[in-house]
């Protein structure tokens, strides 16, 4: 555990888990407070969420009994509406669930104007009326890819990014999808499941490997995961993200995410909730 | 081709958090923090220990275990001490709670206490010496990386240029790429990787602690003897009577043997040769070209372009001419013809016998990277519930300060700031935080009445043993002479 920047911000990390916490309160005590109950509640969550692992990383299904663990309750919650018609495991939620967890301990311990917590790149926001929340997207070296902005009217409270870039394995070839939902855990689902679909399948030049291979016990046993991206012209560019996008808008009708943007190779692909929160930097300024 | 997933070895489970992750040879677990190398869970930031074998007529070495041998009079050579670095020691930044690791040992008979942690470090930076007198810029012009302005070039040094990296306004002052964009090239330098930097209006140069740098593409060799006229005092007294006439091109200051002190004390007499430059005090001139990769660090490909028309009532046909650079890389040998115009000819063995001293005596060209940085006021905290104590028990030499178990050089005057020499670390011992800044391994080592005189974290102590663990990294001794627990670092009172 550690303090950022002056107090700023916290730090937090506990095996793979690496959180930065960012809270605003209208007097420091009580930002000081929501920053210790974000400590005090990750003390002892990793273990928590461990201790069924196991069912954790099985396929998903309708009826699938829900777990004690309350991090664990949120991955299945956000996982169950997309698990019966395609394979996945609950671990698909389990970064932005984290996050939403510590999100509302600080909720619960103090009135808080404004306040972030950041896993990885799944972030789990809460804003008090007439506050905004803004956050560049980049590219995983660092290259701005844009900007997204919300108030606290907006219905927002998950940011999740995907893509083959992060640390999770991906069976798509978006550089990344960021997703805005009501939390950060539905905003993850979505956003991995987004990014899976931007794919061009049977493509000569995409290389894929079987998950279990890049790491032993993943969840995705043997599905093939994406290694490596060629570099694509337009047109192949423009069909994968198109298929991507077709998943994004369904899931914005759906009511599951309140917006979408999909990134490869320099172009991008917005769904209409995402215009209005996003801005992409133009080409232009990818020179 | 080979199925390799058949024929990878065995993968390993890693007990170091409850994830409990299989992890595949050559892969990392989920946290990207440990890794199976060849079969073996290893942490990819560990403690690390420096194991130091002091050789030693009058040592012992442990008898019971835990003794730390004073129960053995023996007769063995050899005891080896441990120091624990502050190398992936972690960081409780901003330190309201005690230093991750804070060990004491028995050290010839003194208990001394070492205050082990990875201070975050928003002030700091790297100096680089460069030795090249080569041009790779002007003093305060910009120094690049990726676009973005990470130091400047400072004072120039003897037969090495100078930069200064890094620091609080390209880290935190400018833009985020910036501030990202330096943060990353202390990294790669302090951790002994190369860097690729541009200076506005300069050079491009590959800077790696240890390495030669790279000028515009090419490998520097060596650094010069001395300037143009230091390398004619060196060497006259070797030309007289093999060569009439020496001239040695600089970047810095062309000597000119006939005209040089040194020649007129060998009475050298004069030949007319005459070059371009402006002239300080005899046989010595500024400026006889631009700055470059040529000659001597100037811009001179071909040396005849610097010489003047010979004069003719002065010169005689037959007069033999050297030009050499100061590093002894080029040289050229004439002799003037009828028309006193100098024509090439083979070089005489006597000459290319000093030619080649002078390039015997050039050292090899490096760049070395040194870390410079302060410790805060909260990372003091850490060592003791009143910072500044820490401070004036360093200043008093009865705190030692070490970098990652090198020697760390502490400035004089207010807080704590420090320099060391980065190959004197152990490899990979700098990280980051996205601040961004710099994570830098810093120890504290006092005795252990000291450490409770300025207040510090008494109940956190432990002995040294408990912090080795199996896990640890260990390395040997980089710098022989640092020794942080050496009772020569400290001016205790002779208490016999």
């Amino acid at each position: 555990m550690a303090l950022l920047d002056g107090g700023q911000r916290l730090h937090l990390q506990h095996g793979p888990i690496d959180l930065v916490i960012g809270a605003d309160a209208a007097c420091e005590a009580d930002r000081r407070a929501a920053l210790a109950a974000a400590a005090a509640r990750f003390d002892g969550l990793l273990e928590g969420l461990v201790t069924e692992l196991d069912r954790h990383r099985t396929r998903l299904a309708p009826d699938t009994a829900l777990p004690r663990d309350p991090v664990a309750r949120r991955m299945y919650a956000a996982a169950r509406p997309f698990c019966r018609d395609r394979f996945l495991t609950p671990m698909i939620a389990v970064a932005g669930a984290v996050a939403d967890t510590i999100l509302h301990a600080m909720r619960d311990a103090v009135p808080l104007r404004r306040a972030y917590v950041n896993n990885g790149g799944d972030i789990a926001v809460h804003l008090a009326g007439g506050q905004e929340f803004a956050v560049m997207m980049a590219r995983h070296d660092g290259h701005p890819l844009g900007r997204v902005r919300f108030g606290s009217g907006s219905g927002i409270g998950g940011i999740a990014t995907s893509g083959t870039h992060g640390r999770s394995l991906s069976l798509g070839i978006a550089d990344s999808v960021t997703v805005v939902a009501a939390d950060a855990a539905r905003a993850d689902v979505a956003a991995t499941l987004i990014a899976n679909a931007v794919d061009l399948p049977g493509h000569p030049g995409i290389e894929r490997a079987p998950a279990r291979r890049l790491r032993p016990d993943s969840d995705l046993g043997d599905m093939p995961v994406v290694t490596l991206v060629p570099p694509l012209d337009h047109a192949h560019r423009a069909k994968a993200l198109a298929a991507g996008h077709s998943v994004a808008a369904m899931l914005e009708a759906e009511g599951h995410i309140l917006g979408a943007a999909l990134f490869l190779q320099g172009e991008s692909a917005l769904t209409g909730g995402a215009t209005r929160h996003f801005s992409p930097l133009g080409e232009v300024e990818h020179a | 081709m080979v199925d390799k997933s058949r024929v990878r070895p065995e993968k390993i489970r890693c007990d170091a958090c409850p994830v409990l992750c299989y992890i595949a040879e050559g892969a990392s677990g989920a946290c990207d923090r440990y890794a199976n190398h060849k079969g073996k869970l290893v942490r990819l930031d560990p403690l690390t220990i420096i194991e130091k074998t002091i050789e030693s007529g009058e040592k012992t070495v442990p008898f019971l275990k835990g003794t730390e041998g004073t129960d053995w009079d023996g007769t063995l050579l050899r005891d080896s001490r441990s120091f624990v670095t502050a190398v992936g020691a972690g960081t409780t930044y901003p330190d309201y709670k005690p230093a991750p690791f804070i060990v004491s040992q028995t050290v010839d008979g003194a208990d001394m206490v070492t205050v082990v942690t990875e201070g975050i470090f928003s002030y700091c930076g790297v100096k680089v010496k460069i030795d090249t007198d080569r041009f790779i810029g002007h003093e305060r012009a910009d120094v690049r990386r990726d676009g973005e302005s990470v130091g400047h070039v400072m004072t120039s040094e003897y037969g090495s240029r100078m930069l200064s990296l890094g620091g609080v306004e390209h880290l935190t002052g400018g833009s985020k790429k910036e501030g990202r964009v330096t943060c990353d090239t202390l990294l790669k330098l302090c951790n002994g990787e190369a860097v690729e930097l541009s200076v506005d209006e300069g050079a491009t140069v590959v800077v790696q602690a240890g390495k030669p740098p790279i000028i515009n593409g090419v490998e520097e060799r060596l650094m010069r003897v001395g300037c143009g006229s230091a390398t004619i005092g060196m060497f006259a007294s070797q030309w007289v009577g093999h060569v009439d006439e020496v001239i040695v091109v600089d970047d810095h200051i062309t000597g000119v043997l006939s005209e040089h002190q040194a020649g007129k004390m060998l009475d050298v007499p004069p030949t007319g040769i005459r070059i371009n430059g402006r002239r300080s005090t005899p046989g010595r001139y500024f400026r006889v070209a631009e700055a470059g990769r040529g000659w001597g660090g100037t811009d001179i490909e071909d040396p005849l372009t610097i010489l003047q028309r010979v004069d003719s009532a002065v010169a005689w046909p037959g007069l033999r001419l050297l030009m050499v650079s100061t590093t002894g890389e080029q040289y050229a040998y004439f002799e003037l013809d009828e028309a006193l115009e100098p024509r090439p000819a083979p070089i005489p063995e006597a000459l290319q016998a000093s030619v080649d001293l002078i390039a015997e005596n050039c050292e090899p060209s490096l760049c070395s990277v040194l870390f410079m940085g302060g410790a805060g006021g909260s990372l003091r905290a850490g060592v003791t519930k009143n910072p500044v104590k820490l401070t004036h028990s360093v200043k008093a030499s009865l705190t030692h300060v070490s970098c990652g178990g090198a020697n760390a050089y502490v400035w004089p005057g207010g807080g704590i700031t420090v320099m060391a020499n980065v190959l004197d670390i152990p490899t990979n011992s700098f990280g980051y935080v996205p601040t961004p800044a710099l994570v830098a391994p810093i120890e504290f080592t006092m005795r252990l009445s000291d450490y409770v005189a300025l207040g510090g974290h008494i109940e956190c102590v432990r002995p040294i043993e408990e912090a080795i663990s199996d896990d640890v990294r260990r390395v040997n001794q980089i710098d022989p002479d640092a020794d942080p627990v050496n009772k020569n670092n400290f001016r205790w009172e002779k208490d016999g």
